[in-house]
């Protein structure tokens, strides 16, 4: 592996003695609310109790603003913009939860329940999985287009894991994690559109992968039963994710000893 | 007293909803007195009949009398209830879509059997191409999914029906089980 040209990092340590960040005002939903500059509208939102329904987000890890359910309104804006990748500007007018913004991200679910085999019924991850909870939260009960059925295997050359390409949705947290929190970066996404799907290494079993530490975070950040712990049945994947808060605060805290010259 | 007509019926499907059905228990004898189950199942009837003011269609469409079937039921039902998983999104029956039909009968009749082998094809319907949600063919008025969903959000929707509003059972059941 060549050497990365940079260092991913998703709350990097600047100093703040120099760059002072601006506070700006603005409003979520008619409330005014006041925000750091680089902050997203998401994290703004969520600091003052609001919801908006987010898949591909993690906590800890970087934003990636790919399944677009966290779509919010902007007044003067004609698209909706996604607010895990949206820095708010000041007097910005923000509504999470109009008819509109719900009426896309139900259709939104909906696609990706039809792009792929989606089986909760027979599915590891049923009962712990964030797709099937977020039919839920977003009243999502039949979807309206026409199912694709495409077929795609189940890659369970891995030791330990096993990957089943029907159930993933592309949120690319595997991809994140394993890039920016183990730092190997096994998994990539190849194909574009439609035929996109994850690979490890250069689309090669997992099991035989070089680069896999076998560590097993992309499985415990995936959303769904995409990824998943062999010898797991129906229902009985349940994800750990508790080291992810953690292994962010404890790097954090390196980060600002290194720049404060404490060792 | 004009009782309720309903009906049950399924299709595609592992009968599992029905068995749900069944879970309300005494709940359903609290009913009883106002609903009259006049096809399906759990009845005796032979045709589907006229008139019928709710019916519960277990199960996806996946052969040629499934597809009959659900389009008499549409025609001679007030409201129809897209029941269960395989009903709302084709479910498990719909894992062989993956695949082409003569190779699905194949791998069943011919390449998995020592005796015999031969696709079936006198007194059963034939199978559709790919199986189907029920609304890709016939208009739906409520989904309830679920594998199976719960007796408590059956009888909660028959309950709303029962006192004439329209049934509200987000958070009471789910895809899968």
């Amino acid at each position: 592996m060549t050497t990365p040209s940079y260092t991913p990092d998703p709350t990097p340590y600047v100093r703040r003695d120099v760059n002072p960040v601006r506070i700006l005002t603005f409003t979520i939903d008619g409330r005014d609310v006041s925000a750091r500059e680089d902050e997203t509208i998401l994290s703004v939102a969520r600091q003052n109790g609001i919801f908006i329904p987010t898949l591909c987000h993690l906590d800890g890890l970087s934003e990636r603003g790919a399944c677009r359910l966290c779509i919010v309104e902007v007044k003067g804006a004609p698209k909706l913009l996604p607010s895990c990748v949206t820095l708010p500007r000041q007097d910005m007018e923000v509504t999470t939860n109009s008819d509109r913004v719900a009426d896309y991200r139900r259709k939104i679910l909906e696609l990706m329940y039809s792009e792929r085999n989606h089986v909760c019924s027979v599915c590891v991850s049923n009962g712990h999985c964030e797709l099937q909870n977020l039919s839920v939260v977003l009243g999502m009960t039949h979807v309206r287009y026409d199912y694709i059925y495409p077929k795609h295997a189940i890659d369970a050359s891995h030791e330990r894991f096993s990957v089943d390409h029907n159930r993933c949705v592309l949120c690319q947290r595997c991809v994140r994690v394993c890039d920016e929190i183990e730092g190997a970066h096994t998994w990539d996404v190849m194909g574009r559109g439609i035929t996109s799907r994850v690979i490890t290494d250069l689309n090669q079993p997992w099991g035989s992968s070089e680069t896999c530490t076998g560590c097993g975070k992309c499985v415990q950040v995936c959303p769904t039963g995409a990824l998943s712990e062999k010898g797991k049945s129906v229902a009985e994947m349940i994800k750990r994710r508790q080291f992810l808060p953690y292994l962010q605060m404890m790097r954090r805290e390196g980060r600002r000893a290194v720049a404060e010259g404490i060792r | 007293m004009n009782r309720v007509r309903i009906a049950t019926t399924w299709l595609d499907g592992c009968s599992g909803c029905h068995m749900s059905f069944l879970d309300m228990d005494e709940t359903l004898a609290a009913v009883a007195d106002r609903i009259e189950i006049v096809y399906g199942p759990l009845v005796d009837a032979k045709e589907f009949p006229d008139g019928v003011d709710v019916t519960l269609v277990e199960g996806a469409v996946g052969n040629a009398h499934d597809r009959e079937e659900l389009e008499r039921i549409r025609e001679r039902t007030h409201i129809l209830i897209s029941f269960g998983d395989c009903a709302v999104t084709a479910n498990v029956p719909a894992m062989r879509n993956q695949f082409k039909l003569q190779d699905v009968l194949k791998r069943g009749y011919v390449d998995n059997v020592s005796h015999h082998p031969a696709v079936p094809d006198a007194g059963v319907p034939k199978l559709l191409e790919r199986v189907r949600p029920l609304h890709e063919f016939v208009a739906v008025d409520l989904f309830l999914p679920g594998c199976p969903p719960p007796s408590e959000a059956i009888l909660l929707a028959l309950t709303d029906l029962l006192e004439g509003r329209t049934p509200e059972v987000q958070g009471k059941t789910r895809f899968g089980a």
